[in-house]
């Protein structure tokens, strides 16, 4: 640019008006500090409603199914699953990489989208944390019972024996072990350092009511904190922190995970696209669920000022986004069993889509190619029915596509002489139906105990948290900051 | 006054306010002082001249353990104390050892976090004098403080009392220690 073209810039400036980059407004109404405390803190301090008391009855039911389930596992053993040669990992590991899967979402929200400064991230980070530890919760559920002999659970971990021998470190099982062991414990810990604020609001407003207990519970977990700035200095940064490790480590997850397969032999697990399409997989599943969760909390508490359609909007673009990365990564498999030219590799492509299990294939295509490319309209986004419905056909073809990799492949490995069925038994059937009624029971308490959204975080994101806010009304065109100051 | 005091709280409405009182406070040359605020505000910790956190180091040394534990684990586990073969893999190879060091690494690294922040901020504390005041509640919600401490060399009751309020403090009292 030279001195001439310079001197001519603001003139020209004044002549077009640079367009006004619209910012979305995050908390919609301008609401106040106080209405979001309000808000927040009205759900946990009102009466507890009567649909939370009839799907908490329900919820429970449903999991005492995977408590009989695993309770008649652990008596008689293992057979009681339908799994048999040539098929022994089945709907137990399917339904592990499912939760596991769905828990991604959570991290990715809280620790990615934190690290990209989405600050859209506020409203819906705290629940889908939350989703991922019960996902994980009800993950372990699956391996660990798997084991069979479920007290030896413990060798799983490098604890001196009697039988001094060592775990395997070479095995990618072992390396899942502690990839799932430390997502589950960061995700616990990212998920307590965001609630100590919070707690400490509770803890001042229960004891300001004379509910001793309660602000005595709060009190404990919320570690006296005071709100001093010198701590949210250090608090940000440790947040910032766990924001910078936690993005490896879900990254990592899902791709050890995927290594369970892709290390082993097997045509049709044993390729190198695993590690990344398992996690565009996980994080299109879990942005499922938490579309699925989100979409009805918002409805029941009103919370159409927190999350508002541009919310809905970005998550509605990342399920497309990630749904799309998955249906690239179907085509690419089936590319590469071609051009590789591998006859085993081929027939257990041309096998999924066209085998005994070629119901299962189908069902996965529809739901994870075709369903989130309804996104792509506006209309569809902005019809919260629609988006929900949508969100569970993406919940189902994720599931589908764990069966899918998992069982076409064992059933029909090298030896046609081995060749099975697969189908699970009516205890696995009731085990894995139940998990959902145990991540039901843990969310249900969740949002009736602990506040739902990060309510210093969503006061950060409002225009009356800058401190330029009031004196700079020119400002940066920010619709945000103008509006604030009308 | 003759009970001994903690030091001087004032009360402000608006972020701008509060940053701006900060850069007062800061620029008189007070050090042990605060701010209570009901969020992070940003550009406040630039206002209270504070340095920048010492967390991260507490985090980087959890880190480097993490990983040397994952590492010496793997080898000591299966290249010294039970050498055992298995399937013909070397007995230790920091490429196999890698995923599993790489997880704690992670783990190390936020329990460091954790841990460095509430030891850097001396927490828990669960009795303060800033909880005693009966509108501290307000400053978890939609209000900001700014308290100066009586131990600062620079306190004097009147003195600290008037800069207050030309900050545009309000309801400024005195805190029982």
């Amino acid at each position: 640019m030279n001195t001439a073209e310079q001197a001519a810039l603001p003139v020209i400036l004044d002549e077009v008006k640079p367009a006004v980059l619209p910012r979305a407004v995050l908390v919609a109404n301008d609401r106040s500090f106080s209405w979001i405390t309000e808000k927040i803190c009205g759900i946990i301090e009102g009466k507890t409603p009567a649909w939370w008391w009839w799907c908490f009855a329900v919820a429970c039911f449903v999991a005492s199914f995977t408590v009989a389930g695993l309770t008649y596992l652990v008596a008689t053993g293992v057979g009681v699953w339908g799994h048999a040669n040539p098929v022994n990992w089945a709907w137990d590991i399917v339904n592990f990489v499912f939760w596991i899967g769905i828990g991604h979402a959570g991290t990715l929200i809280s620790a990615i989208l934190c690290l990209l400064r989405q600050k859209w991230r506020t409203s819906i980070n705290r629940a889908a944390e939350a989703m991922t530890i019960f996902a994980v919760v009800c993950a372990a559920i699956f391996p660990v019972f798997h084991v069979g002999r479920i007290w030896y659970a413990w060798f799983l971990f490098p604890i001196p024996n009697s039988n001094y021998i060592w775990q395997n470190f070479r095995s990618p099982l072992e390396w899942d072990v502690f990839a799932v062991s430390t997502y589950g414990t960061v995700s616990v810990l990212f998920w307590y350092i965001g609630l100590i604020p919070d707690l400490a609001v509770l803890r001042d407003r229960f004891e300001a009511v004379g509910n001793r207990f309660r602000s005595f519970l709060y009190g404990v977990f919320a570690m006296g904190w005071r709100g001093s700035n010198r701590h949210w200095s250090n608090y940000e940064m440790a947040y910032l922190i766990l924001a910078g490790v936690s993005t490896p480590l879900v990254l990592s997850v899902h791709t050890i995970v995927s290594f369970d397969f892709a290390v082993s032999l097997l045509p049709g697990w044993h390729t190198t696209i695993f590690p990344p399409y398992f996690v565009a997989g996980a994080i299109f599943s879990g942005f499922g669920m938490v579309l699925t969760l989100m979409l009805p909390l918002r409805a029941v508490y009103h919370l159409e000022d927190l999350i508002t359609q541009y919310h809905i909007d970005c998550m509605c673009k990342i399920t497309l986004a990630t749904g799309t990365i998955v249906g690239y990564a179907y085509a690419m498999e089936f590319f590469i069993a071609w051009y590789g030219a591998n006859p085993y590799e081929g027939f257990a492509f041309i096998n999924r889509a066209f085998g005994q299990y070629a119901w299962a294939y189908w069902i996965m295509i529809s739901c994870n190619v075709i369903t989130p490319q309804f996104f792509w309209f506006r209309k569809v986004r902005q019809n919260t029915t629609m988006v929900w419905v949508l969100s569970i056909f993406v919940n189902v073809g994720m599931w589908f596509e764990r069966f899918v990799i998992i069982v076409t492949s064992l059933a029909r490995d090298f030896l046609p002489s081995s060749w099975g069925y697969y189908s699970p038994s009516v205890v696995e059937i009731f085990t894995f139906f139940g998990t959902f009624g145990v991540f039901s029971v843990l969310f249900l308490l969740f949002i009736r105990f602990l506040p739902i959204m990060p309510m210093a975080e969503l006061k950060a994101v409002t225009p009356q948290a800058d401190v330029h806010g009031h004196d700079d009304v020119s400002g940066h065109g920010d619709p945000a900051i103008v509006h604030a100051t009308h | 006054m003759a009970a001994p005091s903690y030091g001087l709280i004032a009360t402000f409405d608006t972020t701008p306010a509060l940053y701006h009182a900060a850069e007062k406070v800061r620029d008189a040359g007070y050090k042990n002082w605060d701010c209570i605020t009901p969020f992070p505000v940003h550009g406040l910790d630039k206002a209270m001249g504070l340095g920048r956190s010492r967390v991260p180091r507490i985090s980087l040394a959890g880190g480097i353990i993490g990983f040397l534990t994952g590492m010496s684990m793997i080898w000591w586990t299966g290249a010294y104390d039970y050498r055992l073969t298995v399937g013909g893999k070397p007995l230790f190879s920091p490429m196999f050892a890698f995923p599993v060091s790489y997880e704690l690494t992670i783990l190390f690294t936020a329990f460091a976090t954790i841990g460095g922040m509430f030891i850097v901020n001396g927490l828990p504390m669960h009795y303060h004098p800033v909880l005693k005041y009966d509108q501290i509640r307000r400053g978890m919600d939609d209000t900001f403080f700014i308290v100066i401490e009586a131990r600062d060399p620079r306190f004097n009751l009147a003195n600290t009392k008037a800069l207050l309020e030309q900050a545009g403090g309000r309801e400024i009292k005195e805190l029982e220690a």
